[in-house]
């Protein structure tokens, strides 16, 4: 008889073999963080693959933000908190990168949306280009019509791109937060539960935009909602206690799971 | 658990940008601009009063001699009618702001809060030049033809109330200060008092207090940040120089009667130290100024105390 | 017995309405109390100033003694000047102080860093006075514009250094997360986010100080000392209107006097103009937030 594990392994065997050129734009080895001495995630291993859509699943206070916070020095505002491991973007080690290029190159969404309140909704969207190098005027419109395009907005904006980004509607607000982030050109975008303020309506229409940015980003979204999980993503991983239970594609983690603790949690028995 | 597996694991940290622990380092030689420039203001105080301090020693704090001519110097005339017009100015400032403080906090319509918190706005940043002249023409001359003469005829008995009715003087000065310190302890009354949660006051309420029981709780629950406040004032009170100088009489005596005109740390500094001759006399003002400055250290120090303790319990509830 | 009970608590009962009663109206006569000096003061102050203000106040030098006529046209622009030189010390220091407090210091540093700009914003003026002084008088061996606009940029600083704290702390931490996650770096977006969006708070806040830089006596009275004529240059005594009106009020001359209260309205104007601009300022920030 045949134990669990040994048919992962071979379940693990089967997939490097038929995805072997597959290309891994985020690794993580031994990562762990924590705050003033606690720990809140612990020895997370994930590879995240190219092009895909990556969520993370698990109760409150499982550690996904803060695992997702650490992919871009996130971490480096809270005061004693300290990131152990290696993080590897594109087989670099991230911190062999200027600090601003990792956060470039990862961009980030946050879970409220965070339109600088004193600019307009064009001067949003250009914000990190200028203030990281200046560009020439017409490229910006180019690129302000591309994001919003991108993330859905620009039929409803365009005729009002100098008004306040305050005077938007949430969904809006946070689509505009999607543009202003794809405007720098990243290759990775995280999303910190980006619907979770938001309406039914709003969410549907971010997870569109999800859809639609899988061809051009790699894409890792926190969300507390198991729905939204199965919806958006290719692959899934599940975090508990600031462990890394199971990582698998969303179908398998999602109907047979390996861990019993994930089946207990994607079948609402627990969390 | 994983003990084993993090230990060895080295710490990731992210390389900062040149421009940016530019600015940080900026901003930090700024702030200790701060404390650079306190340190030397007591440095030189320290240093510029080192005559007058070798000649008279700790004698200079109990001696009432000072006779420029004679170069003799001591402070405590001085001192004296500054404890004394602070403390007169408590006495009055207090009652009367906590009352504003409850009527803020607890009683006034909404109209009234909005419009007296601005007026005790302005009250406390009308420069005190401006009511020191108010005290000269319009304050100490009620005291000298109204207040004065009322107090003899009632309490006159009293060695504080009697003698000549001038006008200028500590009491005169102790209530032009009154003024000037109310709107300081009324803002601090106020928000301590908003700080106490209304379920306080509900509680009360329920066991059946009447309104000014509820505020009496209030005020009791307070008393922390309420005599920080009132700490806070006082020192506010003993720098004050403009207005007491302009009111107090500038003579140097120490009188039992309020009535008579008495002199000011902050006042005799403020009147001699442009004209003052010679070095030993500007060394003795200093040390004055010295004096004064140890006073409202130690003052405000402990105000401040006060009110961080109070804060940090009421955040804690 | 039930009764005895009953009467003993309605007396009882009755005192502590009375008293309830007696104690909240102590609490309107002390609001009234507290602010009919500041009207008696606004009102007296706005009729004897009003009355002698005139274009000469403004255009014209003072007169000697005995002479009608003249202004404090001088002592205007020194005060101008003043304020001007202490702005250019305190309101960097004080504001960056501030971004340094909020953004920068981690742990103890920053609550010694604020307890001692509470020390001094607690150090009486006319020991900023001595210290300027000391600092600036002595050496160049004559009272100036420099020590009087050091003295009132020293009592600028804490003013500022607060309110950009407390102003700083209201950007939430949400935009500061924001902006770096663009890739934009920390400084940019100290000073083009969080700055910019605390702007109209710190903008107020610095008005506040300068009105109350401009309205110093104690300091300026052996540092810039005073000047009864036109004078632009920083190195020699100069004119302003705090010790303008300090030495017209203590004289005996009642032409000199109006001319006080003329300048006393000035100051008192600046003060209401500024706290109201302050007030409005503070209110359109409320119903934004809400």
């Amino acid at each position: 008889m045949e134990t669990a594990e040994e048919i992962t392994k071979e379940a693990a065997v089967i997939e490097t073999v038929s995805e072997e050129k597959v290309k891994y734009t985020v690794e993580t080895e031994g990562l762990t963080v924590s705050f003033k001495g606690r720990e809140a995630i612990n020895d997370i291993n994930i590879k995240i693959r190219a092009n895909t859509v990556t969520s993370i699943i698990g109760p409150s206070g499982c550690g996904k933000s803060t695992f997702l916070r650490s992919l871009n020095f996130m971490h480096d505002l809270t005061p004693g908190a300290k990131v152990k491991g290696t993080i590897k973007i594109h087989n670099k080690n991230i911190d062999e990168y200027d600090m601003t290029e990792v956060r470039r190159r990862v961009g980030m969404v946050f879970q409220k949306p965070n339109p600088f309140p004193t600019m307009n909704i064009y001067d949003n969207v250009v914000a990190g280009i200028i203030m990281n190098k200046g560009k020439k005027r017409n490229e910006l419109n180019e690129i302000v019509e591309q994001s919003l395009e991108l993330a859905g907005l620009w039929e409803e904006v365009k005729d009002r791109l100098k008004v306040s980004a305050m005077a938007l509607s949430g969904g809006q607000q946070q689509r505009l937060c999607i543009a202003r982030t794809l405007a720098v050109n990243p290759e990775i975008i995280l999303f910190d539960e980006p619907t979770s303020a938001l309406d039914p309506i709003s969410t549907s229409k971010i997870e569109e935009t999800l859809f639609h940015l899988k061809n051009k980003y790699t894409i890792v979204i926190v969300t507390h909602n198991m729905q939204q999980a199965a919806r958006v993503s290719d692959y899934t991983a599940y975090f508990f206690l600031g462990k890394l239970i199971e990582y698998a594609r969303t179908r398998t983690i999602f109907t047979s799971p390996r861990e019993k603790l994930t089946e207990d949690y994607v079948t609402g028995r627990f969390g | 658990m994983n003990k084993e597996i993090t230990v060895g694991i080295k710490e990731i940290k992210a390389r900062k940008k040149l421009s940016d622990l530019f600015f940080e380092n900026l901003t930090l030689v700024f702030a200790l601009m701060i404390i650079v420039l306190v340190v030397f203001i007591i440095y030189e105080m320290f240093m510029d009063s080192k005559l007058s301090r070798e000649i008279f020693g700790f004698g200079f704090i109990f001696s009432q001699d000072w006779n420029p001519v004679k170069d003799k110097f001591g402070a405590l005339t001085f001192v004296y009618g500054t404890l004394i017009s602070s403390i007169i100015a408590l006495a009055i400032s207090l009652p009367v702001s906590i009352g504003v403080a409850v009527y803020l906090s607890e009683l006034a319509a909404n109209v009234f809060k909005t419009a007296i918190s601005f007026l005790i706005e302005i009250l406390a940043a009308i420069p005190s030049i401006v009511y020191g002249f108010w005290g000269i023409f319009v304050l100490a001359p009620f005291m000298r033809t109204t207040v004065q003469p009322f107090l003899q005829s009632t309490l006159g008995f009293l060695p504080i109330f009697q003698g000549n009715a001038v006008g200028f003087g500590l009491l005169t000065a102790g209530i032009i200060l009154a003024i000037m310190v109310t709107p300081i302890i009324t803002a601090i009354t106020r928000d301590v008092l908003k700080a106490i949660p209304t379920s306080q006051r509900e509680a009360a309420y329920a066991l059946g207090a009447t309104k000014w029981e509820a505020i009496k709780m209030a005020l009791l629950n307070a008393k922390g940040g309420i005599l920080g406040a009132t700490v806070l004032g006082l020192g506010r009170a003993v720098g004050e120089t403009m207005a007491v100088t302009m009111v107090i009489g500038n003579k140097a005596q120490i009188k039992a009667s309020l009535f008579e005109p008495s002199y000011s740390m902050a006042s005799v500094i403020a009147n001699e130290f442009a004209e003052a001759s010679g070095g030993l006399h500007i060394s003795s003002l200093i040390e004055v100024g010295l004096i004064l400055f140890a006073v409202t250290f130690i003052i405000n120090s402990f105000a401040r105390l006060l009110i961080y303790s109070f804060t940090r319990k009421t955040e804690a509830k | 017995m039930e009764d005895y009970y009953l009467k003993v608590s309605k007396g009882h009962t009755d005192r502590r309405k009375l008293k309830s009663r007696l104690m909240i109206i102590l609490c309107y006569v002390a609001a009234a109390m507290a602010i009919l000096p500041l009207l008696y003061i606004f009102f007296y102050t706005t009729m004897q100033g009003a009355s002698s203000l005139n274009i000469d106040f403004f255009t014209e030098l003072p007169k000697p003694v005995g002479e009608s006529g003249g202004g404090m046209a001088n002592a205007i622009l020194g005060t101008l000047i003043l304020v001007a030189l202490g702005s250019v010390i305190g309101i960097p220091v004080g504001i960056f102080a501030g971004i340094y407090i909020t953004e920068y210091s981690k742990s103890i540093f920053a609550n010694v860093i604020k307890f001692v700009t509470d020390v001094l914003s607690g150090i009486p003026s006319i020991i900023i006075g001595i210290f300027a002084y000391g600092l600036i008088v002595i050496p160049m061996k004559s009272f100036s514009a420099y020590a009087g606009g050091f003295a009132l940029g020293v009592l600028m600083i804490p003013t500022i250094t607060r309110i950009t704290e407390e102003m700083l702390k209201l950007v939430p931490h949400s935009l500061r997360e924001a902006a770096l996650a663009l890739g934009i770096p920390r400084w940019k977006t100290t000073l083009r986010i969080v700055l910019r969006t605390a702007q109209s708070g710190i903008i107020t806040g610095v008005l506040l100080a300068i009105a109350r830089a401009a309205g110093e006596t104690a300091p300026l009275l052996f540092t810039s000392f005073g000047n009864s004529f036109w004078s632009t240059s920083l190195d020699s005594p100069m004119a302003s209107i705090p010790v303008q009106i300090f030495n017209y009020a203590i004289s005996p001359y009642d032409e000199w006097h109006s001319k006080a209260w003329a300048g006393a309205f000035v100051l008192i104007s600046l003060v209401f103009i500024v706290s109201l601009i302050v007030r409005l300022a503070t209110r359109n920030k409320f119903s934004q937030t809400a």
